[in-house]
């Protein structure tokens, strides 16, 4: 189960990731990633056989309500933090390229 | 006569009814103690002066309009963490990422505060995005232990701890993830519990692993804590995992310990329990028994699997519920010259999260990809399930589980702060029960040789907080830790 992380699994998270790094952060990341890593390892030993995952620890059940609709956030106050803004959107970097 | 920030939040209330202080002179003294008491512990990242004394104003004229029946909290101050959503004040996570943010709304609990009349006079420091446990890994800069500023005051809640310890106000709201109320608590010399996963709503509380955290009160006492958990616990139609159990009323505590079946782990009293700890909980256990509790030794044998699978959870958890940060659509944003949208999300994020945060975010990456999903992510899932049958199975047999809550006493800051993996063990007896979901209280039972306070954890069933809280209760009145302030608070 234990598996080294290298510089080249470390860039591909950060992409995957959407986190820049720099080499350095690279290289002590590769290193620090490997050891908490090979400490996790060690739930390999635990007897997984026929036990359910736990997603929620207190068991719910569907609830449903009535579909009324209530008051949101208003469009000026959802944009009020926006680094960034035009006529009421958010605005971005080109996403798709040329 | 004690002085007014020597009193328990319980008395001040009391005070408060009785006419014999005022909302107006509780909040002066509060600010002119964090005035003068900042400089030496940083606990708080925003001070709210002037609102806070205007609304003191308004609860002031309340009270004295208020015939029997008044809101619970009238013209109580509180330190709300930093990751907790208030409408108009900031609210960072004590993340660069999250500069300038301004909430447009309030958390679920901030809402019940406001409308139980309680004030917000601050906001407290805490390691980024709750991923720590000494508050060293804040963007405003540590936060010192009032009982030794060379120390940490445990964390992530660090704030909320050091700024109860240090009476900087009578109140205080934490979050606990993996033990990130408690530690602070513990090292503090104060109370504070994480409830019942699903007790509180975690509507408006910034999110880092959804399925373990829990806001909940540090205060001075354990009755404290009570008093504050009726009024913030509840159903929250804006939380579909709050659970709509009735809340129970948590400070009536107790009758007594009489007949109390007490479960004594052995898995917490192991290997790296400092011997001045051990002392203490097995002091305070014998209080118990002086008190007609009977005490047995049960075993939770999976939870030297709690660590790994604590942490693999919460950094799956985190590496989803991060990336909302996308510099878009609140906080920072670090355009790339002539860069796409990838480059100045990536960018953002580099610039905005600290080195654990990043690791984390990494890491869950990792554990969520395909190929690894199953062997880390699931498998940590599936020994979730088998640590909270051990907690299932040992609270069959008693009422409650008591432990230490740290192994150890606050340690120096910049000790631990550079090795992750030293840094996560610091968490071994806090985060099974974030696992398992069971509320812990953790009070102050002594301290070591040095003085550092020393914490002991209070477990019990599924929504059993009025049993868990009414233990702290009989302790503390015994105990008495809270008389003690730590030098710097005292005069």
């Amino acid at each position: 189960m234990s598996k080294k992380i290298d510089e080249n699994t470390v860039a591909h998270l950060a992409e995957l990731a959407r986190i820049t790094l720099s080499d350095k952060e690279r290289k002590e990341f590769a290193k620090q990633l490997s050891s908490i890593l090979e400490f996790f390892s060690q739930i390999s030993e635990l007897d997984t056989e026929n036990v359910k995952p736990t997603y929620h620890v207190v068991e719910l059940k569907n609830v449903f309500r009535e579909d009324e609709s209530r008051e949101g956030l208003s469009q000026e106050a959802a944009l009020r933090n926006a680094p960034q803004k035009e006529k009421g959107y958010f605005k971005s970097p080109k996403i798709v390229e040329d | 006569m004690a002085k007014l920030h020597e009193n328990t939040a319980t008395e001040l209330l009391r005070m408060l009814s009785a006419g014999e202080t005022t909302p107006v002179e509780v909040m002066a003294t509060y600010l002119e103690r964090i005035g003068k008491l900042e400089p030496k512990i940083h606990a708080l990242t925003f001070v709210n002066k002037d609102a806070a004394l205007k609304e003191a104003e308004r609860a002031a004229k309340e009270l004295k309009g208020a015939k029997g029946k008044k809101k619970p909290l009238l013209g109580m101050p509180i330190v709300v963490k930093e990751c907790i959503s208030t409408t108009g004040i900031q609210t960072t996570c004590c993340s660069k990422i999250l500069q300038g943010y301004i909430p447009p709304y309030d958390a679920t609990v901030v809402t019940r505060l406001k409308q139980a009349g309680a004030i917000i006079i601050a906001k407290s420091n805490m390691d980024e995005f709750a991923m720590g446990s000494s508050t060293e890994r804040s963007c405003y800069g540590p936060t010192m232990n009032p009982w030794d500023v060379n120390r940490v005051p445990g964390g992530s809640s660090g704030g909320s701890g050091a700024a109860i310890a240090a009476r900087e106000a009578p109140l205080a709201l934490g979050s606990d993830t993996g033990g990130s109320i408690r530690c602070p608590a513990a090292y503090c010399g104060v109370a504070g519990i994480k409830s019942t996963y699903g007790r509180v709503s975690r509507y408006g509380l910034v999110a880092y692993a959804n399925s373990l955290e829990q806001i909940g009160p540090i205060t001075i006492t354990a009755r404290d804590s009570a008093m504050l958990l009726e009024v913030i616990a509840g159903k929250d139609i804006a939380d579909s995992t709050s659970v709509d159990v009735p809340v129970d009323k948590y400070s009536q505590g107790i009758a007594s310990l009489e007949g109390l079946k007490v479960g004594i782990p052995k898995e917490f009293f192991g290997e790296g329990l400092k011997a001045d700890v051990k002392a203490s909980v097995e002091k305070a256990v014998d209080k118990m028994k002086e008190l007609g509790a009977t005490t047995q030794e049960v075993s939770l044998p999976s939870i030297k699997y709690a660590l790994p699978t604590y942490y693999l959870i919460a950094m799956c958890e985190a590496s989803s519920n991060l990336a909302r940060f996308d510099g878009l659509r609140y906080g920072l944003r670090v355009d790339v010259p002539k860069g796409n949208y990838d480059a100045m999300f990536s960018k953002t994020r580099q610039e905005g999260f600290g080195p654990e945060v990043r690791r984390r975010i990494i890491l869950g990456t990792y554990a969520l990809s395909a190929g690894y999903y199953d062997m880390f992510y699931v498998k940590a899932l599936k020994a979730r399930t088998i640590i909270q049958d051990d907690f299932k199975k040992a609270l069959a047999k008693v009422d409650v589980l008591v432990g230490p809550t740290m192994p150890t006493t606050a340690f120096e800051i910049g000790t631990k702060v550079d090795d992750p993996l030293t840094m996560y063990l610091e968490d071994i007896l806090t985060v099974p029960i974030n696992l398992a979901g069971v509320p812990s209280l953790s009070v102050p039972v002594g301290a070591d040789k040095a003085g550092m306070p020393i914490g002991m954890q209070v477990m019990g069933n599924f929504f059993k907080e009025q049993q868990v809280l009414g233990v702290g209760m009989a302790l503390e009145d015994v105990l008495q830790f809270h008389k003690k302030l730590p030098p710097l608070a005292g005069a």
